[in-house]
C-alpha cells in the first residue's frame, strides 16, 4: 500500500506535474497568444518539417524493421547475431554521437564532402541530413518489437501456407503480416513518437536555420533561448500533445492485445 | 501417387538426420514411419513435402523428379504436429486458404469455395464450426480442422507429423479410426510419423522403423511384431525381457547353462555377445513345475494388478524378469517373496547392439 502510494506520488511529481506545467505555461497568457505562436511562419515551418521527417523516417523503418525481423526470426544465416547487434546500435550510441557520425561522413570536411560539393548535393545542415539521422536513431523500434513476436510464432504457419500452394508474397501478405499486425502498429507508434521528438542527433546535423532546418524540438529550444517563453511552451505543448495521443493509442493497443490474447497478436 | 526416395542424406550441421534412405511408398498405401525422437523420421517427411532439401539422393513423385519442385508446387497435404492453424483466421478461412491462394483462372468462385468448406467441415465432423477461431477449439477439433485444410486442395498424398501425439487416448483412437476410413474412401497415399508403436500397428498397412537416420526394418505390422529384425526393433515394439546369452551352433545358452533352440530365421554370430529376448506375456509361471520344459527359478519381487492383467516382477540370478498374466490365471498362493518357476514360451535371440 505504501509502495503504491509512493509510486503514485513519484509519478505525479515526475510525470503528470511537468506535463500540466507545460500546458499551463503555454496557456498562461490565453489562447490568443498560443494561436499567434503556432501560426508564426517559423513555427509552422518547423511543424511541417517534423511531419515530413516522420513521414519519411517511419515508413523507411517500417520496411526495414519488418524485413530485418523476418530474416532474424525465421531464418538462420551467417552474420545473424551481428545483425541483431547492429539493430541495437542506435539505442546504445548517444544521439549526439550519431549526429556527429553523419557529419563526419557527409559534412564538408567529411569523407564524402568533396564529392557531394562537386555535385552540389547538400546533406548536412539540410533536410536530407535530418531525415538520415532520424532514420538511424529510430531504426530499432519496429524490428525490436517484431523479433520476439515472430520468434515465438515460429515458421510452421508459413510452411503450412506454402504447402497449401501459396506463393512467397501470398504467405507474407496473408499469414506473416496479419500475425504481427498489432505488434507492428505498436512499433510504428513508438518509432513515430521518437522520430518527432528526436533532439540531439538532429541538432548536430541541422545547422539551426530558422524556418528551414529547425524541427519542432529545435524550434522549441531556439524560442526558449530567445526568452520567448509562451511561444516555446506553445510548440512544446503541441509536441507533448502528439506524444500523448501516441501514448494513448499505444495503451489502447496494449489493452486490446491483453483482452484478445493470442488470437489477435 | 507413388513416392520414391533413393539414397537420401540430410544433415543438420555435422550430425546426419537422414543417412542414406531408400524408400518407395506405393500408390494408395498407408505407411507409418516409426522411431524414437532423433531417428530422422520427421526430417524424411519434411523432405517429401519439400520443406527440407536433402544433401544427396533423389525423390520422385508419381515417377517424376520432384526435388526441384518447391513445396507450393508439390500439391501435398501436410498436417503438422501442433497443427499450425492460421491463428488469425476463422476455421472456414483456414480450410479455404488452399483454394483462395490459387491463381485467378484456377481459383473456384466464392460460392464454390463456401460449398467446399461446408463439405469438408461435414467430413471432419465439425459442421457449423466455420466461424470459430482456432484458439476457441479443443485439441481434437484443431486436428480435424488441420486435416480438412490439408484435404481442401485435394492432394493425392497426405503426410502427417505425429498426428495424434498431443491428444488424449480416447480422441486419438477415434481420429485414428476416422483416418483409416478416410484412407479407404479416398484412396490417398498416406505417410505418417509416430513414435507410438501401438498407433503405427493400429493404423498402418506397412511400418518403416527408423533408427539414427536409417531404415532398421520395413515390414507389414504383423510380421514386424512377429519377426523384429534386430534387438532395437524388438525393444522398441513393446515391453521386453532380456537375458545375456552365448550362441553355440543352433542353440543359445544362458549363464546357468540353460539352452534354448534358436528360431529358424535367426543366425547371430557366435563371436559377439548376444541376448535372449522375450515379452512379458510370453512368460509362463508355475509355483511347482510338473510339466516338461525349461523352467527357471525366480523370486517374486512385486505383483501389480493392472486392470485385466497382472504384472509380476521376478528376480532371476540378479536380473529382473517381468511376466504378464490374465488376472484369473495368477497362480493361487503366489505372494511377494515366494519362490516360483518361470519359462519363456517364445523368444528371439539377437546380437547385442
Amino acid at each position: 500500500m505504501a509502495l503504491i502510494l509512493l509510486a503514485t506520488v513519484l509519478l505525479v511529481i515526475f510525470f503528470v506535474l511537468p506535463l500540466v506545467l507545460v500546458f499551463s505555461a503555454a496557456l498562461g497568457e490565453g489562447w490568443g497568444k498560443v494561436a499567434t505562436a503556432l501560426t508564426d511562419p517559423e513555427a509552422l515551418a518547423s511543424i511541417r518539417l517534423t511531419a515530413l521527417v516522420a513521414l519519411i523516417a517511419v515508413p523507411c523503418n517500417l520496411a526495414f524493421g519488418l524485413a530485418a525481423a523476418w530474416a532474424i526470426a525465421k531464418f538462420t544465416f551467417p552474420g545473424r547475431s551481428l545483425l541483431v547487434t547492429m539493430i541495437d546500435l542506435p539505442f546504445s550510441v548517444s544521439p549526439v554521437v550519431a549526429g556527429l557520425m553523419y557529419v563526419l561522413i557527409f559534412g564538408l570536411q567529411g569523407w564524402l564532402g568533396p564529392w557531394l560539393r562537386l555535385h552540389d548535393i547538400k546533406i548536412i545542415f539540410a533536410v536530407p541530413g535530418i531525415v538520415l539521422v532520424t532514420i538511424f536513431v529510430t531504426l530499432p523500434f519496429v524490428a525490436r518489437e517484431l523479433i520476439p513476436l515472430m520468434e515465438a510464432q515460429g515458421r510452421q504457419e508459413e510452411e503450412a501456407a506454402l504447402l497449401l500452394g501459396a506463393s512467397g508474397w501470398q504467405v507474407f501478405r496473408r499469414v506473416t503480416l496479419p500475425n504481427v499486425r498489432w505488434g507492428l502498429l505498436y512499433g510504428v507508434l513508438l518509432c513515430n513518437a521518437r522520430a518527432m521528438g528526436e533532439f540531439g542527433a538532429v541538432s548536430v546535423v541541422s545547422g539551426h536555420i530558422r524556418g528551414l532546418t529547425n524541427t519542432m524540438p529545435l524550434q522549441i529550444e531556439v524560442l526558449y533561448n530567445d526568452y520567448n517563453i509562451v511561444a516555446a511552451f506553445a510548440v512544446a505543448a503541441l509536441l507533448a500533445l502528439l506524444a500523448m495521443v501516441t501514448l494513448i493509442a499505444k495503451s489502447l493497443l496494449a489493452w486490446r492485445l491483453a483482452l484478445h490474447g493470442d488470437e489477435l497478436i | 501417387m507413388q513416392i520414391e526416395m533413393s539414397g537420401i542424406v540430410c544433415r543438420y550441421g555435422e550430425t546426419p538426420a537422414v543417412d542414406g534412405v531408400d524408400l518407395t511408398v506405393g500408390e494408395g498405401e498407408f505407411l507409418a514411419l516409426l522411431g524414437p525422437s532423433g531417428s530422422g523420421k520427421t526430417t524424411l517427411l519434411r523432405i517429401m513435402a519439400g520443406l527440407e532439401m536433402p544433401e544427396a539422393g533423389g525423390l520422385a513423385l508419381a515417377g517424376k523428379n520432384a526435388l526441384a519442385l518447391p513445396p507450393n508446387k508439390r500439391h501435398i497435404g501436410f498436417v503438422f504436429q501442433n497443427y499450425a492453424l492460421f491463428r488469425h483466421m476463422t476455421v472456414a478461412r483456414n480450410i479455404a486458404f488452399g483454394l483462395e491462394v490459387r491463381p485467378g483462372s484456377t481459383r473456384p468462385s466464392k460460392q464454390q469455395i463456401r460449398e467446399r468448406v461446408a463439405e469438408l467441415l461435414d467430413l471432419v465432423q465439425l459442421p457449423g464450426m466455420g466461424g470459430r477461431l482456432p484458439a476457441q477449439l479443443s485439441g481434437g477439433q484443431r486436428q480435424r480442422v488441420a486435416l480438412a485444410r490439408a484435404l481442401a486442395i485435394e492432394p493425392r498424398i497426405l503426410l502427417l507429423d505425429e498426428p495424434f501425439g498431443a491428444l488424449d487416448a480416447k480422441v486419438r483412437a477415434e481420429l485414428g479410426e476416422w483416418l483409416k476410413a478416410l484412407h479407404k474412401r479416398l484412396g490417398l497415399t498416406i505417410v505418417f510419423v509416430t513414435h507410438d508403436q501401438e498407433e503405427a500397428m493400429n493404423l498402418a498397412q506397412r511400418i518403416v522403423v527408423m533408427r539414427r537416420g536409417r531404415i532398421e526394418q520395413d515390414d507389414a505390422p504383423a510380421r514386424l511384431y512377429a519377426e523384429p529384425a534386430s534387438a532395437f526393433v524388438y525393444d522398441f515394439l513393446g515391453a521386453a525381457n532380456r537375458l545375456p546369452c552365448r550362441v553355440e551352433g543352433s542353440r543359445a545358452y544362458l549363464a546357468d547353462g540353460t539352452g534354448f533352440d534358436l528360431p529358424a530365421s535367426i543366425r547371430p554370430s557366435e563371436a559377439t555377445r548376444s541376448s535372449l529376448w522375450f515379452r512379458p506375456h510370453q512368460v509362463a509361471l508355475e509355483p511347482t513345475p510338473d510339466t516338461a520344459g525349461t523352467w527357471l527359478p525366480g523370486t517374486v519381487r512385486d505383483i501389480i494388478a493392472a486392470g485385466p492383467h497382472v504384472r509380476i516382477l521376478l528376480d532371476h540370478a540378479g536380473a529382473s524378469i517381468a511376466a504378464l498374466l490374465p488376472a484369473e490365471e495368477l497362480p493361487p498362493g503366489l505372494t511377494i517373496g515366494s519362490l516360483c518357476h518361470w519359462s519363456p514360451q517364445s523368444w528371439r535371440v539377437y546380437g547385442d547392439i
